[in-house]
C-alpha cells in the first residue's frame, strides 16, 4: 500500500470515528447537555480558527479583524431568521423592526415544512458569509496594502468601528441597536454543527491544496520571490482575505446559533485574541492543529477545568489558590510557554495524515539500526 | 468660546495622558518594530500598584514604589517575552505581545478577583477642584499637559544629548549595524522599555488620580488610543506621538461635545485607517523602505 | 511516534470525556454541608463572578450563601435534605451563558437562581427551558427574561416599572422638565431602562436628551458638559457600578448641580462611598433598603465580618447591597418551591413555583401569570456625601 493511500485511509477512519462519536453523543445525551454544548462551541471556534489560520498561517497576512466578520455573520443570521411572529417582541423598542420576513419561513413556504426551514437557516448562514466577504473586499482595497503590523492594527480598528455601527440606535430597526436579537431557530444537536463546520473546513483544505493555496504559501514564505514567480500579490492577498472572512462570517452565524442570543458586545478584540491564541496553540499553518486546539481549549475552559475556579480540582481542595480567575491565569501561562518555547504548537505545520509519516520514518530507522 | 472651553480643557488633558502612553509605543516600535500590545496593560498594572501602595504606605514612599515597580515590570516583560524571540519572525513577536497582554490581564484578574479596585486615597492637592475661566475642573486636568511636555522635553534631551540616547537613535536607524558598531543592543532595548514604562507609570498616576477605580480592562482603551496617536504622529517619532496624542484627545472630546457620542471611539479608529492608507508614515514619520 | 501517541491520547481523552459523561457528574464546587447522612438537593447559582457585572454577581451570591448558612436544610416530602449550592460563573456575557447553564443542568440542580444581568439570563434561559429546569431571576429586570421562557420566574420589579418610577420621581418630586440620559452602547440593560424612562418622562410632558458612550469609557467630563449645556435638571444613567462611580466623579469635578439618577445597579456600597466629600446629589431606585429588616441586617453583617472572602466579595465592608437581600430572598423562595413540590425533580419544582408565596426581607414575593413578581413599589435612596452610605428617601410607586 502506498503512503498516500495509507494516509487517506487513516484520515477517513479518524473522521468516521469522530463522526460516529458525535452521533453517539447526540443519541445518548439531550441537546442541553454540557458535552453537547461544548462540542457545538468548539466546532464553531474550530471553523473560525481555521479561517484565521488560512490568513495568518498560510498567507502570512496578520489580520485581527476576525471578530468583526463574525459579528456581521451573526447579525445577518439573526436578522434573517427571526420568525415574523416574534419580531414585534424582539424589536420591542423599534416597532417590530423594518425587516418583515424570515428566510426559514419563506423557504418552508416554497419547499415544504420538512426541509424548508433548514434550507432557510443554511441560506441565512450563507448570506452572512457573503456579507462578511463583501465587507472584506471593500476594506481589503485600502488596508491590504499595509505591512504586517499595520494591517493587524487596521483590521482591529475596523472591527471596533463595525461594533459601534451595529450598536447605533439609528440602525435599530435592522440591528435592534444595543438590544439582543433572539428567538431565532437553532440546531439543538451537535451533529449539524460538526457536519457544517467540517464541510466548511473541508472546502478550506481543498483550497489550500489547490494552486491558490500554493500561491498563498509562496506569498507567506517570500513576497518578493512570489511576485517574481508571477503571482499577482494584490489579487491573491485579497482573495485570501475575502475567503477567510467568508468563513469567519459563517462561523459568526454558527456562533449566533450556539449562543441563542446575539449582541455586538461579545465580538470584541478579546475574541479575536482568543482565536489567535488557539491558532498558535495548534500550530500556525496546521488545520488539524487549529481544530485540535479549539476542542482542547473550549473543553477545558468551559467544562473540564471549571474546578480551578471554584476551590476543588482533581480532588485537591485549595479554596485560597483555586479561586476565581485561576483557570484563565493558568491558561495564559500555558499559552505564553507555548509562544516562547514551543513555537510550533501542537502540530507545527503538519496535518493529521502526516502523523503516519513520522511513524513510517521511525520504523525504517529502527529497521536500519537492526 | 465659553461653550467649547470645557471640552478643550478636557481634550488637552486627555491628550496629555495619551501622550505619556504613546511615547512607550513609539520608542519600542522605533527599535524593535513591534507593537507592544502589553503596554496598555503595564499602564493598568501601574494603576493597581498605586491603589495598593497608597493604601498601605505614605505618599512619598508609595509614588516612587509605583514608578519602580512599573519600570521593573516593563524590563521583565522585555527580557522574558521579547528577547528570546529576537531572531524570530515579526509575527511571533506580536503574538508574544498579545500573549503577555492576555497574561497580565488574567493575572490582574486573579489578584483583584475581577472587581475594580477603588482609588481610596487619591493624591491630595492635584485632585482638588479649581475654577478656570468660570469652569470647574480638577487641578490634575491642568497639570497633566504641563507635566507631559516637561517630561517630553527631558526625554528629547536624553535622546539627543546623551550616549544612551545616541545608541537608541542608532539602533532605531539600523539594528544590525548598530550591533556591529559595538552598541550593546540588549541594554539599549531594555532602556527603551524602562523609559516607556516610566512614562506610562507617570501617566497612570495622573490618569487614575482623576478616576475613582482601576479595573483590569482600564488599560485597554487608553492603550489602543495611545497607539493610534503614535501611528498618527508617525510611529518612531517622539514629537509626532505627542502631537498625535493631543490631536486625538482634542478631537475625541470635541466630537462628544458635538453630540456624536456613539462614535467617539469609532472615530479614533477611522482616523487610524485613513492615516494608514493615505500617509502610512504619519505626520512626522520617516519614510522607511523595507529591505528585501 | 511521540507526537502520534500524544495525538491519539488526546483523541481518546476527548472521546472518553464525550461518552463517559452521560452519567452523574459530581459537582466540584459550591458549599457542601458537613456529612449528616441526609440526602442532598442542589440549587444552581447562575451568576457572573467575572466581567463587567462580576462585582454585582458576587454580592448577589453572598445573599444566597448567607441564606444557606441560616437554613442549610429543607423538608421535602417528609424527608430532610441538605441544600448544596452549585455556583457557576457565566462571565457576564451571553456568549458564555449557554455553557454555564448547561454545566448547572449537568450538575443535577433542582432549581436555578440568577442571573445578575438580563442578557446572560436570556441566553441561559434557552438551556434551562430545554432541560426543564426552573430558574428564578433575582435582579434581572428585562421583561423578556420571563416573557420568553416558561421556566423563568423573577422576584424583582421590571424595567418598565423602574423606568417609570424614576421618570415620575424626576418630574413630580424633583420638578425637572429636561432630563439627560446616558447609557452604554451595547448594553441592553441600560438602553432598555432609558427607553422606558424616556417614554414615561415624555408622557408627563418633559423633554429628554439622550446620549450613549462606548464601552470602556473612563472620561465622562464631556458628557456632563453636554448635560449642562442641554440644561438638564437630572442625569439619568442606568449604567453598571464602575461607570456610575466615574460619572459621579466627573459630575463633581464639573460642578454639576442637578441630580444624578441611577437604577438598581447603582445601589452598591462603592457608589455611595465614591460620593464622600463631594457635592453631588445621587438618587437611586432599589429593591431593598438597609434597615428594612434589622434581624437580617445584623445577621448578615456578622456573617460578612466573620468571613474574609465574603467581605472581599462585598467590596471590603459590611454594607448590605439590595442585590444581596434579593439573593437571600431568592434562596428562600426556592426552598418554598421545593417544599411545595414535595420532590427534588425540577419539573415538579417548576409546577409548584407559580403558587409560591413568601414574605421575604424585601417584601412579599408572589408570581403573576408570566412569572414576574407582583411588585408595585421601589425604594428610593440617596447617597449621603458625609458618611458615604445610603439614606432612605421614600417608597415610590408608579402613580
Amino acid at each position: 500500500m502506498t503512503m498516500k493511500k495509507k494516509k487517506s485511509i487513516f484520515l477517513v477512519v479518524v473522521l468516521a470515528v469522530l463522526l460516529a462519536a458525535c452521533l453517539t453523543v447526540d443519541a445518548l445525551l439531550p441537546g442541553y447537555h454540557i458535552a453537547v454544548t461544548v462540542i457545538k462551541k468548539a466546532t464553531v471556534y474550530a471553523l473560525v480558527a481555521v479561517s484565521m489560520n488560512l490568513l495568518n498561517g498560510f498567507t502570512g497576512l496578520f489580520s485581527l479583524g476576525q471578530a468583526g466578520f463574525m459579528l456581521l455573520g451573526a447579525y445577518a443570521y439573526g436578522v434573517l431568521t427571526i420568525p415574523v411572529a416574534k419580531r414585534a417582541s424582539v424589536y420591542q423598542y423599534f416597532d417590530g423592526g423594518s425587516i418583515q420576513f424570515s428566510l426559514p419561513e419563506s423557504c418552508a413556504g416554497i419547499l415544504g415544512d420538512a426541509v424548508g426551514p433548514t434550507v432557510g437557516m443554511l441560506a441565512a448562514l450563507l448570506v452572512g458569509g457573503v456579507l462578511a466577504a463583501l465587507m472584506a473586499y471593500l476594506i481589503g482595497l485600502p488596508v491590504l496594502r499595509l505591512k504586517s503590523d499595520y494591517l493587524a492594527i487596521a483590521t482591529l480598528g475596523f472591527a471596533e468601528i463595525l461594533r459601534a455601527f451595529f450598536q447605533w440606535n439609528a440602525l435599530g430597526p435592522i440591528t435592534n441597536g444595543s438590544n439582543l436579537l433572539k428567538s431565532y431557530p437553532t440546531f439543538t444537536h451537535a451533529t449539524p454543527y460538526v457536519l457544517l463546520s467540517g464541510g466548511m473546513i473541508a472546502i478550506i483544505v481543498l483550497l489550500i491544496n489547490s494552486t491558490y493555496g500554493r500561491a498563498f504559501k509562496a506569498i507567506r514564505d517570500d513576497e518578493v520571490a512570489a511576485e517574481a514567480m508571477g503571482i499577482n500579490l494584490a489579487r491573491h492577498k485579497r482573495l485570501a482575505f475575502v475567503i477567510s472572512s467568508f468563513f469567519a462570517g459563517i462561523g459568526g452565524g454558527m456562533m449566533a446559533m450556539y449562543m441563542g442570543t446575539i449582541a455586538a458586545a461579545p465580538f470584541k478584540s478579546a475574541m479575536t485574541y482568543e482565536i489567535l491564541l488557539i491558532v498558535v496553540i495548534g500550530g500556525i499553518g496546521s488545520i488539524t492543529g487549529s481544530i485540535l486546539a479549539s476542542f482542547l481549549y473550549i473543553f477545558s475552559s468551559e467544562w473540564l477545568l471549571r474546578g480551578l475556579d471554584s476551590g476543588t480540582f482533581l480532588g485537591i481542595s485549595a479554596p485560597s489558590l483555586f479561586k476565581n480567575g485561576f483557570r484563565m491565569a493558568a491558561f495564559s501561562v500555558i499559552i505564553m510557554a507555548i509562544v516562547l518555547f514551543f513555537r510550533k504548537g501542537i502540530m507545527g505545520d503538519r496535518e493529521l495524515p502526516d502523523l503516519l509519516d513520522r511513524r513510517g520514518r521511525k520504523h525504517k530507522k529502527e529497521a536500519a539500526e537492526k | 468660546m465659553g461653550e467649547g472651553l470645557p471640552y478643550i480643557i478636557n481634550g488637552i488633558s486627555v491628550g496629555g495622558q495619551y501622550a505619556l502612553i504613546a511615547i512607550g509605543y513609539t520608542l519600542v516600535y522605533g527599535i524593535l518594530r513591534l507593537i507592544n500590545f502589553a503596554h496598555g496593560d503595564v499602564f493598568m498594572v501601574a494603576g493597581l500598584v498605586m491603589v495598593y501602595a497608597t493604601s498601605a504606605l505614605p505618599l512619598y514612599l508609595a509614588l516612587p514604589l509605583v514608578l519602580i515597580a512599573t519600570v521593573l515590570l516593563g524590563f521583565v516583560i522585555e527580557r522574558v517575552a521579547y528577547k528570546p524571540l529576537r531572531s524570530a519572525p515579526r509575527m511571533s513577536l506580536m503574538i508574544s505581545a498579545i500573549g503577555v497582554s492576555y497574561l497580565i490581564q488574567n493575572l490582574a484578574f486573579y489578584i483583584t478577583g475581577g472587581i475594580p479596585q477603588p482609588v481610596t486615597r487619591p493624591i491630595p492637592w492635584i485632585s482638588d477642584n479649581v475654577m478656570v475661566f468660570g469652569q470647574s475642573t480638577k487641578r490634575v486636568t491642568l497639570l497633566t499637559p504641563v507635566l507631559t511636555i516637561l517630561l517630553v522635553l527631558a526625554l528629547v534631551y536624553l535622546i539627543n544629548h546623551t550616549k544612551i540616547g545616541m545608541a537608541m537613535r542608532a539602533a532605531a536607524k539600523d539594528f544590525e549595524t548598530a550591533q556591529l558598531m559595538g552598541i550593546r543592543i540588549n541594554a539599549v532595548i531594555s532602556m527603551t522599555f524602562v523609559i516607556g514604562s516610566f512614562l506610562a507609570a507617570v501617566g497612570s498616576i495622573l490618569y487614575f488620580t482623576n478616576y475613582p477605580s482601576v479595573a483590569i480592562t482600564s488599560g485597554g482603551m487608553p492603550g489602543l488610543k495611545a497607539f493610534v496617536a503614535a501611528v498618527f504622529g508617525g510611529i518612531g517619532s517622539i514629537p509626532g506621538a505627542v502631537v498625535g496624542a493631543f490631536i486625538i484627545g482634542l478631537c475625541e472630546e470635541l466630537i462628544k461635545g458635538a453630540g456624536y457620542t456613539t462614535f467617539s471611539d469609532a472615530f479614533t479608529f477611522a482616523l487610524l485607517i485613513v492615516v494608514l492608507c493615505v500617509k502610512p508614515t504619519g505626520l512626522f514619520g520617516e519614510k522607511v523602505t523595507d529591505k528585501v | 511516534m511521540k507526537k502520534l501517541s500524544a495525538f491519539l491520547l488526546t483523541l481518546a481523552m476527548m472521546l472518553g470525556a464525550l461518552t463517559g459523561c452521560g452519567g452523574n457528574q459530581s459537582g466540584s464546587s459550591g458549599s457542601a454541608p458537613a456529612d449528616s447522612g441526609n440526602k442532598t438537593v442542589r440549587i444552581g447559582i447562575y451568576e457572573p463572578q467575572t466581567g463587567d457585572n462580576g462585582a454585582g454577581g458576587k454580592q448577589e451570591i453572598l445573599g444566597m450563601q448567607y441564606a444557606n448558612t441560616v437554613q442549610p436544610t429543607v423538608e421535602i416530602g417528609g424527608e430532610t435534605y441538605d441544600v448544596r449550592l452549585e455556583i457557576v460563573d457565566n462571565r457576564t456575557t451571553p456568549e458564555n451563558g449557554p455553557s454555564a447553564a448547561a454545566e448547572l443542568v449537568n450538575r443535577d440542580v433542582s432549581v436555578v437562581l440568577g442571573s445578575y444581568g438580563s442578557g446572560v439570563s436570556i441566553a441561559g434561559g434557552k438551556v434551562f427551558e430545554e432541560a426543564g429546569v426552573p430558574a428564578i431571576g433575582v435582579t434581572c429586570t428585562n421583561p423578556q427574561v420571563t416573557s420568553d421562557y416558561d421556566c423563568y420566574f423573577r422576584i424583582c420589579f421590571l424595567d418598565p416599572f423602574q423606568g417609570t418610577v424614576l421618570a415620575n420621581y424626576a418630574y413630580k418630586e424633583l420638578g425637572v422638565t429636561t432630563a439627560y440620559t446616558l447609557a452604554m452602547l451595547g448594553s441592553d440593560y441600560d438602553q432598555g431602562l432609558v427607553h422606558y424612562f424616556t417614554e414615561a418622562f415624555q408622557k408627563l410632558g418633559g423633554t429628554v436628551v439622550a446620549e450613549d458612550f462606548p464601552e470602556g469609557s473612563a472620561n465622562f467630563v464631556s458628557y456632563i458638559n453636554n448635560a449642562k449645556s442641554a440644561g438638564a435638571g437630572v442625569i439619568f444613567a442606568p449604567v453598571s457600578t464602575n461607570y456610575a462611580q466615574l460619572i459621579i466623579e466627573a459630575a463633581a469635578a464639573q460642578g454639576y448641580t442637578g441630580a444624578l439618577l441611577g437604577s438598581d445597579t447603582w445601589d452598591n456600597n462603592k457608589v455611595a462611598e465614591s460620593t464622600t466629600g463631594k457635592t453631588v446629589d445621587v438618587k437611586v431606585t432599589t429593591f431593598y433598603q438597609e434597615g428594612g429588616n434589622p434581624d437580617f441586617d445584623n445577621g448578615i453583617k456578622e456573617w460578612i465580618n466573620a468571613n474574609a472572602d465574603a467581605k472581599t466579595n462585598n467590596g471590603g465592608n459590611d454594607m448590605i447591597a439590595a442585590v444581596t437581600a434579593m439573593g437571600y430572598d431568592a434562596y428562600f423562595t426556592a426552598l418554598e418551591a421545593l417544599k411545595a413540590a414535595g420532590s427534588t425533580d425540577p419539573k415538579a419544582v417548576m409546577e409548584a413555583l407559580p403558587s409560591v408565596s413568601y414574605e421575604g426581607v424585601s417584601g412579599l414575593i408572589e408570581f403573576d401569570d408570566i412569572g414576574d413578581a407582583k411588585r408595585d413599589a421601589a425604594y428610593i435612596k440617596t447617597a449621603n456625601t458625609q458618611t458615604g452610605a445610603w439614606d432612605f428617601v421614600k417608597v415610590q410607586g408608579v402613580d
